[in-house]
């Protein structure tokens, strides 16, 4: 019953938004480039639906391409970290000047590095860089907060460095880099899209770039088309990687446990 | 007399912020024995115990096994289980570490769950268990290994009174069967003269050794009947006026 209004509730809410909305531009007459009807952004979509489909596939393979470079990257210089302080003071602040600098500003750099032809490339290399830092702070928080008394447990029966890392440290880790990876897989997508709006033109072909497309022409339905499939594919990322995390952690961690009220 | 297992000779401990956590403590364990050291909370004897299982060096002092470091084990006052492994996973631990061959430790680590009374949870996560049985599986880890000392700090303070009773006979049990040596610290009176052979009474912190106090009949004779025995009283009465003199000796004029 509970979980039936769960997910009956908010798409009650969400069918009620777009028949109020679709009332309004219908009752007003407000014209299609200003604010288009649902009915229209779906006509739009039906009518674009292979081009914005190939585009999605686009904006997806930058998006997880850098996430995944991202996770592994991140999380090798978080255990390099926690192996070496020196390392960690050596590298760490450089780690954070990347993450604080605007992704924005330095977008047209790496535009100009990569090669305009490249727009792909480009995309790559900014979604890996807002996606990398959320992994690196969060891996490298969760391998230092070791409980003590197993660290002493472990000394205690002459556990190795090498035993201590994949014994002790990654798993109980574990629930650090996935709420970091969580972060990263929502900002790998939000930065392959702006990778592309900073691109403006040329190559690309990503979703991004449909939209910027659509509203040089005033196809503000095909626009409002393109920003739902965005939506959607955010939004299935997200729940994706919940769900990994359910997976990893439902057994033992708090955070995933099912509580029996 | 044969050689002790364990020895402490003017063993003492200055943490770097300066605090004197033990100062010169002298103490020796004969193999089988049950020792609990007694004192008041901060007395430094669960430093004591850290510095034994070389987890802590001692500022001076030595700790000395005259024959030979022998195979330990350490149960803590929290069950310090791994939240992410299962019963039978966290009881092997010291065999895995060991690099024992997997199917033979999980033999051994799934024969300590059922001495210790967990058929049935090997595969149960530690959040899934009670506080009782996660401190059983921690003995259970503990005697995996098949130690010969064995050191325990406060392992059951946080029980309930029926948990902890079980957990006594259970421990007691368990010692006797393997010849394990105990070193175990609490602040309980009743406990230290229920489970020992011989009681170590602490002064406050820095801890020293202020008194011993030898109990009979020897543990291996004990159940739960022995609770309400003159026995267990006069036991019980000569470890608390122990402590209480350690105490008043503490609070005296200083030198």
């Amino acid at each position: 019953m509970r979980s039936t209004l769960r997910y009956l509730l908010p798409a009650l809410v969400g069918i009620a938004a777009l028949a109020l909305w679709e009332f309004l531009v219908r009752h007003y007459a407000i014209a299609e480039f200003v604010l288009p009807a649902p009915s229209a952004i779906a006509r739009a979509l039906a009518g674009n639906f292979t081009s914005l489909l190939g585009s999605l596939l686009v904006t997806l393979k930058i998006t997880w391409t850098a996430y995944l470079i991202a996770l592994a990257g991140g999380l090798l210089l978080a255990i390099l970290f926690s192996q070496s302080r020196a390392a960690e003071m050596a590298l760490y602040p450089y780690a954070v000047i990347l993450q604080v600098t605007p992704v924005v500003a330095i977008a047209p750099l790496i535009l100009i590095w990569t090669g305009f032809d490249h727009v792909e490339r480009a995309a790559t290399v900014i979604a890996l860089i807002v996606a990398f830092f959320p992994i690196l702070s969060n891996a490298t928080l969760g391998l230092r907060s070791v409980d003590p008394g197993l660290a002493d447990l472990f000394r205690l029966y002459g556990a190795s460095r090498w035993q201590v890392l994949w014994r002790l440290q990654l798993p109980g880790a574990l629930p650090f880099i996935l709420a970091g990876s969580k972060i990263a897989g929502g900002l790998a997508l939000i930065g392959a899209v702006v990778a592309e709006f900073a691109a403006g033109s040329g190559t690309s072909t990503g979703l991004a770039w449909r939209i910027t497309e659509a509203g040089f022409q005033l196809q503000i339905a095909k626009m409002f088309a393109a920003l739902a499939l965005l939506s959607v594919a955010g939004i299935a990322n997200f729940y994706a990687l919940t769900f990994v995390e359910w997976l990893l952690l439902h057994r033992w961690h708090e955070s995933a446990v099912k509580r029996e009220a | 007399m044969t050689l002790p297992l364990l020895t402490l000779r003017a063993v003492s401990k200055r943490f770097d912020n300066g605090v004197e956590a033990v100062g010169r403590v002298d103490l020796e364990a004969q193999e089988g024995e049950f020792v609990s050291l007694v004192g008041p909370s901060g007395c430094g004897k669960s430093t004591a115990l850290r510095i034994i299982a070389g987890l802590v060096a001692p500022s001076a002092g030595m700790v000395e096994f005259p024959c030979g470091r022998p195979e330990l084990g350490f149960v803590f006052q929290d069950p310090t289980l791994m939240p992410w492994a299962d019963a039978a996973t966290n009881a092997r631990l010291p065999l895995d570490l060991k690099g024992v061959a997997r199917a033979q430790a999980q033999a051994r680590a799934l024969r300590a769950l059922h001495r210790v009374g967990l058929e049935g949870f090997e595969k149960a996560y530690p959040r899934e268990l009670s506080g009782g049985m996660r401190m059983r599986v921690s003995i259970a880890r503990a005697i995996a290994s098949e130690p010969k000392l064995l050191l325990m700090d406060e392992p059951f303070a946080a029980l309930d009174e029926l948990s902890r009773q079980a957990l006594n006979d259970d421990l007691l049990k368990l010692a006797r069967e393997d010849g394990i040596t105990v070193l175990f610290v609490t602040h309980s009176v009743f406990e230290s003269a229920y489970l020992s052979s011989r009681v170590v009474v602490m002064t406050p912190r820095p801890g020293r050794v202020a008194a011993e106090v030898l109990l009979s009949p020897p543990a291996a004779s004990r159940d739960v009947s022995w609770r309400m025995t003159p026995d267990f009283a006069d036991g019980a009465r000569r470890v608390s006026d122990a402590l209480k003199s350690a105490m008043q000796a503490a609070q005296g004029p200083g030198p």
